[in-house]
């Protein structure tokens, strides 16, 4: 049977793991490399990058950082940011990724993903949405890192992304994100509900429960972390063990 | 040398990066004599049945391709699995490599999440070559939508996700077939490649 996903991610800007804290004290915590690596040895199931440069010279070494994991890794590796069009996801593929996620882009540009589908496969077309409760069982669409609210109706979107060719769908809840309260089940629900494509759950993982709770109140097929994992406050296998004694089904 | 049939399909550089880590020699090729004077042969590939196949007709290799597979170590990885088959039905029939008996039709099971995305647990239905050294509850990582329909005497290990889907064929003799990517399975994806290697190196 299929087993659920730990993903962790990493926030990448100028070739350098960090993390930011509200946008400002953005820390250094290391060599995306190295760190990518640590991840593989904790059984992280894929591995997410995430970039947070904005210039072009910055893109570039996003790639040499794909390329030289890409040598030592042998799980799945996502990378999301700054990818605006197909040529975009042609080289980030080519330098070694095995998906690429687009999230703002994808909102502008929705033939973004049917390109990118239609080329290279739904497979590695992976759509990261912001989303924000705005009534009971609402929410809508933001962009540019939850800044802007589209006003898309969420379920809608998802139905549409789906249509497009979208091969995955990476969650992430504006109302839970940093608040370490664990994901938001109510939404992840809604939109696994919604789609047939899988469901990856993002924002509000604090403690080790959390993620065999997302799996057991509701169907998404993996589950993501960025700061946890970052500050070493849990690993990957120990995230694995608790999902294992619950009944989840982990590799 | 193992020569990683380079056709324009996917992230093919995955396949050399697994093959480079373990120190086998190989090369991306789409070269016939290369082709022919290899120790084995990979087939990659990531995208739609019909396009691949019209690559493969386009390139020239399909005869190439059809005659050094009962020759020498041959595997199909993924998309290049699936072309292994008679037939597939992605966007329309198509007629496949046809160098192990069967189709490739579509999952369609009622509520299954497609595509089959994911690692999935190997479950071993013969013994093979490829096989050595793994054990019994070894995961690998999947991601497709369509899968062979073949008889089980070509099925080397299944998984299961809604029915079976075989997940490791072979024709008995040099022709393999992985749905999964061993090129991202982890150890278990690198003792998979490592074997096949061995198997190359043997039959030189």
């Amino acid at each position: 049977m299929l087993a659920k996903r730990i993903i962790p991610c990493l926030d990448v800007r100028d070739g350098k793991v960090v993390k930011g804290v509200n946008f400002q004290g953005i820390k250094e915590v290391g060599d995306p490399v190295a760190c990518a690596y640590e991840y593989n040895k904790q059984g992280a199931d894929e591995i997410v990058f995430y970039d947070i440069t904005a210039s072009h010279e910055g893109r570039g070494v996003m790639l040499d950082v794909v390329r030289e994991t890409a040598k030592k890794v042998f799980v799945p590796l996502t990378v999301g940011g700054g990818i605006t069009t197909v040529d975009d996801i042609r080289e980030t593929l080519r330098a070694g990724a095995d998906k690429v996620s687009v999230n703002s882009q994808a909102v502008k540009n929705p033939q973004l993903i049917k390109d990118g589908a239609d080329i290279f496969g739904s497979q590695c077309i992976c759509v990261g949405i912001d989303a924000k409760k705005i009534a009971d069982k609402k929410w809508t669409v933001f962009i540019n890192g939850g800044r802007i609210d589209m006003q898309i109706d969420l379920i809608d979107w998802v139905k549409k992304i789906e249509q497009l060719g979208a091969g995955e769908i990476c969650l992430n809840s504006i109302d839970t994100d940093g608040v370490r309260g664990g994901f938001d089940l109510e939404m992840l629900k809604s939109v696994v509900d919604a789609v047939k494509i899988p469901v990856i759950a993002s924002g509000g993982a604090g403690k080790l429960e959390h993620f065999a709770e997302a799996f057991l109140k509701t169907d998404c097929s993996a589950a993501l972390a960025a700061s946890l994992f970052h500050f070493k406050e849990l690993t990957v296998g120990e995230v694995k063990d608790d999902c294992r004694s619950k009944g989840i089904l982990i590799r | 040398m193992i020569a990683i049939i380079d056709y324009g399909a996917g992230n093919i550089f995955s396949v050399k990066n697994a093959l480079d880590f373990l120190g086998v020699e190989n090369k991306l090729t789409k070269d016939k004599e290369e082709i022919i004077n290899a120790d084995g042969i990979i087939l990659p590939g990531v995208g739609a049945y019909p396009w691949a196949m019209k690559m493969l007709n386009e390139s020239g290799l399909v005869d190439t391709i059809k005659e050094q597979s009962h020759k020498k170590p041959f595997l199909g990885i993924c998309l290049g699995m699936q072309l292994l088959f008679e037939k597939g039905f992605e966007f329309e029939e198509c007629d496949g490599l046809g160098l192990i008996k069967g189709e490739v039709r579509y999952m369609d099971e009622p509520d299954l999440i497609i595509p089959h995305m994911g690692w999935n647990e190997l479950e071993f239905n013969m013994e093979c070559p490829l096989t050595q050294g793994l054990s019994d509850n070894t995961y690998v990582y999947f991601v497709h939508s369509y899968k062979a329909v073949c008889d089980s005497e070509n099925v080397v290990a299944y998984s299961t996700y809604g029915g079976k889907v075989p997940a490791l064929v072979s024709d008995g003799k040099t022709v393999f077939g992985a749905q999964f990517h061993p090129e991202k399975s982890g150890d278990a994806g690198l003792t998979i490649l490592k074997n096949f290697a061995q198997l190359c190196k043997e039959g030189k």
